[in-house]
């Protein structure tokens, strides 16, 4: 019992430190990088992938069994898609200045690597329960990778964090820092600052250097899949 | 045909993709390493989403909006693009295999790369024309290739300079990469957009 407790534990919390898709996997960068330029866009973006990662991890462990290997990544493409879909109409209908701000990186969810490889490497071997953990500590990562790399662009570079203004005389706020290169910039700070303060230093490097490939990884699947 | 070059130009230098709308970053990370394999992949790139943008034009016009279903569009647009990656390695396979052996590798993993699906995104976003949104296509995927390219020098460089272990890997390609990309704010002012 202990045991499985540890493990149920052990699922949730990967993404949130260990497994860290953004600062750890490397996976998700572009979102991580085009909608942090306010702590509030990457919140949206994080909750709204989640959403998608949660729907497309119980649907995919609820037909793992049924669904020919063959077939498996079109099958995935496809769910995907439809949960990405269904979240563009509510934000649309709800949340229209999010929806504005978001952009065209809200359809873009569907070619988020995270969503493929938790379907890829987690839902299609576990139960239910076990991928639903898996979609809300990964989720949960990946929306506090982007709060902080959105909170430090938004400070350092407009002086406000979520709107409201912190830093009126203390420093003029520096516009690089919300334009792209700052993204870049921002990015490579806190991956930095994470390998420093991690354990597994010499690990890191190696996830880092085969990580740029890890989309790449998933879609030569992809492809012996679609082909086989 | 002036429409046509501001386009063009806008797409390659003012809009990077990679550099100012963060489309495709996984490929610019992954596979910048050297020169030729970014060549080999921006040639791949350039290929599908040309195609791609006046296929996806195409469906849209005369598929969605015909037909009233436009809500369903990022669910078609990404099953036409793996549609249409598979196709072109088989046809490319049979019809040009020197040029399959070049860009062969590079084929399969365009699929998930976002600047494909984002530019047919942007071309639907902002209503061109067929000419308009190939031109776009054609231009933008230029501009990824450039901006591989140009970064591969760097990384070359990066490859045997000594660097802090905090910062060894990602983190100074990243840094790279932001520098490279103030090269590019240059280039905001050119149309005064």
């Amino acid at each position: 019992m202990t045991d499985k407790k540890r493990n149920v534990f052990k699922v949730l919390t990967n993404g949130f430190m260990k497994e860290n898709p953004v600062l750890k996997l490397v996976l998700g960068t572009c979102p991580s990088l085009a909608v942090t330029t306010m702590a509030k866009n990457g919140i949206g973006m994080g909750i709204a992938a989640t959403f998608v990662l949660l729907g497309s991890n119980i649907v995919i462990s609820l037909i793992r069994k049924i669904v020919p290997d063959k077939v498996r990544i079109p099958v995935f493409i496809t769910v995907i898609a439809g949960f990405t879909t269904i979240v563009e109409m509510l934000l649309h209908a709800y949340l229209p200045d999010i929806y504005k701000e978001l952009g065209i990186y809200i359809p873009l969810i569907v070619v988020n690597c995270i969503i493929l490889a938790r379907a890829e490497m987690f839902a299609c071997k576990n139960t239910v329960g076990m991928s639903i953990l898996d979609a809300l500590g990964m989720g949960g990562g990946f929306t506090i990778a982007l709060l902080i790399m959105g909170s430090i662009r938004e400070i350092l570079g407009a002086g406000t964090w979520f709107g409201i203004t912190l830093t009126k005389n203390l420093f003029d706020p520096a516009v690089i820092m919300v334009l792209p290169a700052g993204g870049f910039l921002v990015y490579g700070f806190v991956v930095a600052a994470v390998q420093k303060f991690s354990t597994l230093n010499i690990r890191n490097k190696e996830i880092a250097a085969g990580c740029g490939m890890s989309c790449a990884g998933c879609v030569a699947n992809d492809n012996g899949g679609d082909k086989a | 045909m002036k429409e046509l070059i501001l386009i063009a130009i806008s797409a390659i230098f003012v809009e990077n993709f990679v550099l100012s709308k963060f489309l495709g970053i996984c490929p610019f990370l992954g596979v910048s390493k050297k020169t030729s394999t970014a060549l080999g992949m921006g040639g791949a790139v350039v290929f599908v989403i040309t195609l791609s943008s006046a296929v996806t034009w195409a469906a849209n016009k005369y598929l969605l909006e015909s037909y009233g279903l436009t809500y369903l569009q990022t669910i078609v647009f990404i099953l036409v693009i793996a549609a249409l990656v598979q196709f072109v390695e088989t046809v490319l396979k049979k019809v040009l295999p020197t040029l399959y052996s070049a860009l062969g590798i590079y084929l399969p993993l365009i699929t998930t790369n976002c600047a494909v699906l984002g530019s047919a995104l942007l071309i639907q976003e902002r209503q061109y024309t067929l000419l308009n949104a190939v031109v776009f296509g054609f231009a933008s995927a230029v501009g990824f290739t450039l901006a591989m390219v140009l970064f591969s020098g760097v990384r070359e460089r990066i490859e045997t300079s000594e660097i802090p272990i905090a910062f060894q890997g990602l983190p100074i390609t990243l840094i790279a990469a932001a520098l490279v990309s103030v090269a590019f704010v240059g280039f905001q002012g050119l149309f005064g957009l």
